[in-house]
């Protein structure tokens, strides 16, 4: 009942602050706050993310790649992150949710049925380095607690390059796939932290690689981040994002 | 006699060992979360906790419930100001699935001491807050005074999307007008600023809280040369990206550090608190942390509460060892030749105390420092004496030859001397704090008919005296080995 009021009073207060002297601030190298107040009654993802289009992104200036086929939120309750042992990921991570969910590449829109639920592909891109899969599930008004996130991405290589590394830092747990192959497992309670966990040495091929990730949370806010690293560490960039 | 001498040894030896045991953390009943940094009050030491109130000390090693903080609320920091104390503190919605609408409340008092007369906290003043829905949390809030300019500043923050950081009025305790909130790092909480050297330190606490033994909970560090970021860490990650270098984990039984606050002490003398999110030797409770700050490389790094244990004393001056002055015993052997031999290899076993006591003198023996050849009169026991009190984040220590009570001692003439039994006196009781360069600072109690603070110093190469620590000198450092 108050919130909206009290959105109000707090936009009239910055026009407010906005026009008297300031004190000397310094160079500002943090990043201003966003101090947007995503209302309830004003739920979306446009802060985060916007529509992937027809043409290849490239990563961002780290390599990071933001462009990727979300699927809505699986609920899968869970307490505490605490649970999230190896065993228990892979036991988790291996069942079977949707049809052809370890090969499938979907498109924008398209719907699959688990557990009696409809659930939608959204091709997105982040306006962030990582994907905020907290903003993406509350802006579609989906549980952000307890739940499973499928991401899915294309990675379109201009010739073969070897020996990179798939560096993923996520909140909570997660696994990823290269090319149908396992690359890497964050287990525990996680926050996600860039080039966390690091796979084993990849090939990208020459033309199309699919990325496959799940990242599963119980409470707090959940989020992932994904670049290649080359053989000197440094991110690979000469490289073009897809979702088909 | 025998089987009370039994009991009494026993009892002894079961003391000993759980206060060894219990070394890391403070002694009393330190039970506190997200403690603030520890602030001195005439004589006295306070921190502040989640929930209200805190605890107090009258040395810095025994910590008991008492100190008084009004607005309950959680992780509150404190900073003093001339002659004031600022306390901060947040409001919280819950965390977690919970509500994320907090708010950072100000306070200020004259005097920590509940019992004092003029004991008043002001009113409490918003200066920052979340709506619930945005990126950030307020709640977990750090204070830091610029010393470089005089500015005051706030960083709060939890997982829930950035750690912020906001301009105080340090003559007010109020937001600076038209202050805007900046993002500084994400995927921390209970942060902390500090600055030493041109460089501005964020400490954040990572990993999970609030889970006893099981919580993973750790406290890292990003730096900048500006208060406003961007904090990288040793590998040049920002903290909006998560990065963050480890300051302390948990080890030696205690779990999940968290909620870091610096306290200099003097140049070269840092303790930084924390809680432990459980103590095992404490029924797995979360407790107050005080522990020696070492700074390498330009990075804070947590040292280690000293150890009890039998040691060489080394001096860092040249690397000699403290030792009794008394005639060196040669062991038996001596050159074996460098030629073929079909004698068996077998071990030569150490000199021992018995070979060696019985031509030692029997009243004080003098002490000077030698080359270490690990022979009974180098080598030093040093366990705490729990009845003697201690200092912030330390018991007093008593330090006698291995397998005997002969105890190092300070003179009034001080200098320093090794009596034939130890007798609690003050100046037989040593104060060990390891400095921020890893080498320790080793201080008697008292030197007898002296209000003079004076370490164990080197005068020569060989010769120990008593005079002025300074952190400057190899002179004034030890080593345990």
């Amino acid at each position: 009942m108050n919130m909206k009021r009290t959105a109000c009073l707090l936009s009239l207060g910055f026009v407010l602050l906005a026009g008297v002297g300031l004190h000397a601030q310094p160079p500002l190298s943090g990043r201003p706050a966003g101090g947007s107040s995503q209302r309830d009654t004003l739920r979306s993802i446009a802060q985060y993310f916007v529509p992937a289009t027809k043409t290849a992104k490239a990563p961002d200036a780290d390599g990071f790649i933001q462009r990727w086929l979300l699927l809505e939120p699986i609920v899968k309750q869970n307490r505490s992150n605490t649970v999230f042992t190896d065993s228990y990921l892979r036991k988790v991570f291996d069942t079977l949710y949707f049809p052809n969910q370890f090969t499938v590449l979907p498109k924008h829109g398209e719907k699959v049925n688990v557990s009696g639920r409809e659930l939608t592909w959204h091709a997105l891109d982040s306006k962030n380095f990582n994907v905020k899969l907290f903003r993406f599930a509350y802006g579609l008004n989906k549980p952000e607690y307890g739940v499973i996130f499928w991401a899915v991405t294309v990675v379109n290589c201009p010739q073969e390059i070897k020996n990179v590394r798939m560096a993923v830092g996520s909140n909570a747990a997660s696994m990823w796939w290269l090319n149908g192959k396992e690359t890497v497992l964050l287990s525990g309670d996680r926050r996600m932290v860039m080039d966390d966990c690091v796979s084993a040495r990849l090939t990208l091929n020459k033309g199309r690689n699919i990325i496959r990730g799940v990242v599963i949370n119980g409470p707090g806010m959940s989020d992932f981040c994904v670049r290649f690293l080359d053989e000197e560490g440094m991110p690979v960039k000469n490289i073009s994002i897809s979702c088909e | 006699m025998m089987k009370s001498n039994f009991k009494i040894q026993g009892t002894t030896v079961l003391l000993s060992l759980l206060f060894a045991a219990t070394g890391m953390a403070q002694v009393g009943k330190p039970f506190i979360h997200d403690p603030s940094t520890i602030m001195e009050c005439d004589g006295k030491y306070y921190t502040f906790g989640t929930g209200g109130g805190g605890l107090i000390s009258q040395d810095g090693w025994t910590w008991n419930t008492g100190a008084v903080r009004p607005g309950g609320g959680a992780a509150p920091d404190a900073i003093k100001i001339g002659d004031r104390y600022l306390v901060v503190y947040g409001a919280t919605g819950g965390g977690l699935g919970g509500g994320h609408n907090g708010k950072i409340l100000t306070m200020w008092n004259k005097t920590l001491d509940p019992q004092a007369p003029d004991f008043k906290f002001s009113d409490p003043v918003v200066v920052a807050q979340s709506d619930g829905f945005e990126d950030n949390d307020a709640i977990d809030p750090g204070l830091l005074l610029d010393p470089t300019d005089g500015r005051l500043w706030c960083s709060y923050g939890t997982y829930f999307g950035f750690i912020r950081l906001v301009e105080l009025d340090p003559k007010t305790g109020k937001r600076v007008e038209g202050n805007k909130a900046l993002d500084i790092a994400i995927d921390c909480e209970a942060t902390d600023l500090e600055y030493r050297d041109g460089w501005y330190y964020l400490l954040g606490t990572h990993g999970t809280c609030c889970d006893g033994a099981n919580s993973t909970y750790n406290i890292v560090v990003g730096r900048s040369r500006k208060v406003t970021g961007p904090y990288l860490d040793n590998m040049g990650r920002d903290m909006l990206k998560g990065g963050g270098k480890m300051v302390v984990a948990a080890g030696r039984r205690v779990v999940g550090p968290g909620h870091f606050g610096r306290v200099i002490l003097e140049d070269g003398v840092e303790k930084m608190s924390c809680h432990y999110e459980a103590d095992l030797d404490q029924g797995g409770r979360s407790v107050l942390g005080i522990r020696p700050l070492l700074w390498k490389n330009g990075w804070p790094v947590a040292g280690d509460n000293f150890k009890e244990g039998t040691y060489e004393i080394e001096s860092e001056r040249r690397g000699y060892a403290l030792e009794l002055v008394v005639d060196f015993v040669r062991m038996a052997g001596g050159m074996r030749g460098f030629g073929r031999s079909e004698e068996p290899v077998k071990p030569v076993p150490s000199q021992e105390l018995a070979d060696v006591i019985d031509g030692w003198p029997k009243g004080n023996i003098g002490v000077r420092i030698g080359d270490y050849m690990f022979r009974p009169h180098q080598r030093w026991t040093i366990t705490a004496v729990p009845e003697a009190g201690g200092y912030l984040g330390g018991p007093f220590y008593k330090i006698v030859i291995e397998g005997t009570e002969r105890a190092l001692a300070a003179t009034a003439e001080a200098e320093v001397v090794s009596v034939p039994k130890f007798t609690g006196a003050p100046e037989q009781l040593w104060r060990i704090d390891q400095l921020t360069d890893g080498t320790y600072r080793i201080m008697p109690k008292v030197v007898p008919h002296s209000n003079e603070k004076l370490a164990l110093v080197s005068a020569g190469d060989s010769t120990p005296t008593l005079a002025v620590f300074d952190m400057n000198s190899d002179n004034s450092k030890w080593n345990f080995r």
